[in-house]
């Protein structure tokens, strides 16, 4: 049976437990649920759970374990010729891998019917007649398979077919005794719903660990193919090179520091167009706003942040640039010829600025909503003007959460990547110039990974290397921000 | 934060007191005030900018994309000649398949002739190869697939609406204009005089083009015959298994920190962790399913499958963010009446503050779903760009495991080719990807207002 049908069963075995839990519950009460400790649908719950979870973590042991059983059993039958001839530890592993594919190939060429399973397992059968089968199917040998291959593929497909019969018996005894055990425990004293309940709860706990699994598993890929890459290109010029230059062939340069200017340019201009925006219409809705403006103008605000980067990064490519071009290129209104292209660090900048203005507009209003408005009555009655009370006192106030709010937009500018894929150009050079095309550190990860890429090579490695400082700059952005806040936040309670 | 920097000076009394103070503001009384205007006049226009960018997105898209939804279309009658579609004339479907597209292409040429000459059309293009230019190169499949599907009309004179070239699409939309053709090889002037009499004639006309949303990708030289359904199928796939994975993790998680975790360090780090995740960029998502799901678990690249799980992920901190909020906005005074009738914890949370929640848990649910359907970087590292998706999945299977995009990946690997006629389609599956985009907040929008409660 295959495991794509042990385990419906083992869940209809579950199934059947729950009922006869609950109905064995219900007769050793004789029918009045008072006299049980916990209700029918626990003793259910409980009957289910055994039935289930053992047999499913037996089902998950044995699929993990069962494949080094039978890779050490057959490696036996691969003659130390083989292993001598091509050299240790990988050749090895290529002859099991040849050994698993002939395997594979003859279960195949059984299941379409070219050969009976007597012939598969035939040891009269001759290397000849293997080749001819497995060419009937589709399965292309290597030219030169010796003659032990096809003994380790019979025996690796015995001993698989073996150890699937025990598997699919094992697991399917554990879970019926689960179910007969637990079954037998059902008494009306019996604690079933704490049984049920510890279960559940080690359930949730589980679903939020995945937290932490997914932090484990991007710091892990992260971590160990950065270190992959510092061992086949010096640290100190990924770090310090000031030239970006990838080629496939050999003798890139990857230096960091073009692609980290590019990303500081591109961020600096997008907050230089998102704070003020974003902070005096932060300002005007909490401060001046009647509530219908307010709400029909905040909403709208917002449709600004879920609008997806795809399209920001079109309008970019498609509208903003050549706009630009038409006043600041050659021929343009202005008269200068500081842009050549519409591909620039300015074109994206502007377009990631009006992104970002909903994240600081929404962020500081919050903020600003929470300054007290004690403060304000007390400005406002000793004279001052509306404006001269939110700049002197109702801004101080908010000041480290406006800072902290600044400091989340500005990670998420230099974690953006489409609008800087279509919109920033690709060329990776230290300008001074907003108007040139820069590039960044997103967009060099995703042309470095995208296309058949041979992960081995410093060329795609050097993704996972400016992944991480792309990961440990936000990171340290949002824990800047935090603390920010939490520092100097003015306590009003 | 400019604004911060010149404070004014803290107001004092008028140093000369008189009735003049009561009839005209005194010149630092004017200056203030119209420091005042100026301030609230700076907040008007952030806002107006706002709005304005706003606009001008949404119309540059409506504008750039409408067209995508029309197509150039030529009325054709095809004669269907046996002796080369057919040689030996028995109708059998193998012999009826041999014939390739190259056999039908002259057939659809003497047609389009024939129309030129019925209309009374005057041109100096006569022969096949000359007009060529003018059809889709997909028209000869076209006509094929009928032929193969109907081998009894044979014989006779069909009529077929065929698409017409991107070329030629493009000069009705104006996108191709007299000046760029005079720098193209295979078409010039006069064919663009060709194709305005077929249109005053009505042989060439431009409709509605169900294609472009039901039909798969093409190959980067017939722009006319892409659509963007397979990548829609992908994306609702994709979209499947967020749903399937994030919800349901990333309510449980919530209800176990929320009403369960005891307070110690490991619960503050999965709590750090979580804050953290929601702050990663979305393209280290796209390195963690490169690195775990493709490289690791050897999970077909591609796949719906790989990038739902992928974006499942990104989407888990907001969906446990707005679950723990409204977990906490129901009072504990229900919890403590369940728990003062008997109910166990356990008991109290499933039955009572949850339903409750459920709105909540939803709207926020919806709002991660759509994040997620517009989300592009990761999915280019685990390669849903790049390639061709021109068969539609068939069945759950292949929906979920062969390769395929999803929508913004297939917006954006259009805005890559060269050909401005992909331009145009790239806007045009914005406008159904915002459509869909603003259904799903609209229908969170009317979820909270429907349900919500307050205490």
């Amino acid at each position: 049976m295959p495991v794509t049908w042990l385990i419906p069963s083992i869940l209809l075995l579950a199934l059947i437990g729950y009922w006869a839990g609950r109905a064995r519950a219900l007769a050793v009460a004789g029918g009045d649920t008072r006299a049980l400790h916990s209700l029918p649908g626990h003793h259910g719950g409980h009957v289910a759970l055994f039935a289930s979870a053992p047999a499913l973590a037996l089902l998950v042991v044995w699929l993990l374990t069962q494949p080094f059983v039978i890779n050490g059993r057959v490696a036996e039958l691969i003659p130390d010729s083989a292993n001598s001839a091509t050299g240790e530890g990988p050749s090895a592993a290529l002859m099991m891998s040849e050994v698993r594919r002939v395997a594979a190939g003859l279960d195949l060429a059984v299941r379409e019917g070219v050969i009976t399973a007597g012939q598969a397992d035939s040891p009269r059968t001759g290397a000849d007649d293997m080749r001819a089968w497995l060419a009937g199917v589709g399965v292309a040998l290597g030219g030169e398979t010796g003659p032990w291959v096809l003994p380790a593929a019979q025996r690796y497909r015995a001993l698989s077919a073996t150890g699937h019969l025990m598997m699919t018996i094992a697991v399917i005894a554990l879970s019926a005794a689960g179910l007969a055990g637990a079954l037998r425990r059902v008494r009306p004293q019996f604690r079933a719903r704490d049984v049920t309940e510890r279960a559940v709860k080690a359930g949730l706990f589980a679903a939020a660990s995945i937290a932490i699994l997914t932090t484990l598993g991007i710091v892990l890929s992260l971590v160990f193919n950065t270190i992959e890459f510092l061992r086949l290109y010096p640290a100190v010029d990924f770090f310090f090179g000031l030239t970006w230059a990838p080629s496939f062939g050999g003798g890139s340069e990857l230096g960091i520091l073009p692609l980290l200017w590019g990303t500081l340019s591109i961020s600096v201009i997008a907050l230089a167009v998102a704070t003020p925006i974003g902070l005096f219409a932060a300002v005007y809705l909490s401060e001046y706003a009647t509530p219908a403006i307010r709400a029909f103008a905040k909403p709208l605000l917002e449709v600004l942040a879920g609008i997806p980067t795809t399209v920001y990064g079109l309008f970019a490519l498609q509208i903003v640039g050549p706009l630009l071009v038409s006043a600041f290129g050659e021929g343009g209104v202005l008269g200068v010829t500081w842009m050549g292209s519409g591909t620039a660090a300015m074109t994206a900048g502007l377009v990631l600025g009006v992104m970002l203005i909903p994240f600081i507009s929404s962020l500081s209003d919050d903020i600003i909503n929470a300054v007290p408005q004690t403060l304000r009555d007390g400005s406002l009655s000793l004279g001052a003007t509306r404006s001269e009370t939110i700049r002197q006192v109702v801004l101080p106030a908010a000041l480290p959460g406006i800072a902290g709010a600044i400091l989340l937009a500005a990670s998420r500018a230099i974690g953006e990547t489409m609008i800087v894929v279509l919109g920033a150009g690709a060329a990776a050079r230290l300008s001074l110039n907003p108007f040139e095309a820069m590039t960044t550190i997103t967009a060099k990860i995703v042309s470095q990974l995208t296309g058949d890429t041979d992960f081995s090579s410093p060329e795609a490695l050097v993704a996972f290397a400016l992944g991480m400082t792309l990961f440990v700059l936000t990171l340290a952005l949002n824990a800047l921000a935090l603390y920010i806040v939490r520092t100097y936040r003015e306590q009003y309670e | 934060m400019t604004g911060l920097a010149a404070p004014t000076p803290a107001p004092t009394p008028s140093p000369r007191p008189g009735r003049a103070a009561l009839l005209a503001a005194d010149p630092r009384t004017r200056k203030r005030n119209a420091a005042e205007r100026r301030f609230r006049f700076c907040g008007v226009m952030a806002i107006s900018i706002g709005l304005l960018f706003l606009v001008v997105l949404l119309a540059a898209i409506v504008s750039k994309g409408a067209g995508a939804f029309r197509q150039t279309f030529i009325a054709l009658e095809v004669e269907l000649r046996e002796d080369t579609l057919d040689k030996n004339g028995n109708r059998a479907p193998e012999d009826i398949a041999k014939a390739s597209t190259f056999a039908y292409a002259p057939l659809l040429g003497d047609a389009l002739l024939a129309a030129i000459r019925d209309n009374g059309i005057t041109t100096e293009l006569q022969t096949r190869k000359e007009i060529k230019p003018l059809l889709s190169a997909s028209a000869a499949a076209q006509v094929r697939d009928f032929v193969i599907a109907n081998p009894e009309r044979i014989g006779e004179t069909v009529a077929f609406s065929v698409l017409a070239a991107s070329r030629v699409d493009g000069y009705l939309k104006g996108r191709v204009s007299r000046d760029s053709v005079a720098r193209s090889k295979n078409m010039d002037a006069r064919h663009l005089d060709l194709i305005d009499a077929l249109r005053d004639a009505g042989v060439v006309e431009k409709r509605f083009n169900p294609a472009f949303i039901t039909g798969t990708d093409a190959s980067e030289a017939r722009p006319e015959q892409a659509g963007i359904g397979a990548a829609m199928l992908g994306s609702f796939f994709m979209m499947l298994v967020v749903l399937l994975l994030s919800l349901p993790i990333g309510v449980a998680a919530s209800i176990y920190l929320e009403e369960f975790a005891p307070r110690n360090r490991l619960t503050d780090f999965i709590e750090i962790n979580i804050a953290n995740l929601a702050a990663v960029p979305s393209i280290v998502f796209g390195i963690l399913g490169l690195a775990v799901f493709i490289r690791f678990a050897h999970l077909p690249q591609s796949a719906p499958l790989v990038g739902g799980l992928t974006l499942a992920l990104m989407t888990l901190p907001t969906i446990v963010i707005s679950t723990r909020a409204s977990l906490t906005a129901v009072p504990p005074s229900i919890r403590d009446a369940a728990l003062a009738l008997g109910a166990s914890k356990m008991q109290a949370v499933f039955h009572h503050t949850l339903p409750l929640a459920m709105p909540g848990i939803l709207t926020g649910a919806i709002i991660g779903l759509a994040q997620a359907l517009g989300e592009t970087a990761p999915l280019l590292l685990i390669g849903m760009v790049g390639f061709i998706a021109s068969t539609h999945p068939d069945g759950l299977a292949s929906g979920f495991l062969d390769p395929n995009s999803a929508m913004p990946a297939q917006i954006y690997e259009w805005a890559k080719r060269a050909d401005p006629a992909y331009y145009e389609r790239a806007w045009g599956g914005i406008i159904l990807l915002m459509l869909f985009l603003a259904a799903m907040n609209i229908t969170a929008i009317l979820l909270r207002r429907r349900f919500e409660r307050r205490w």
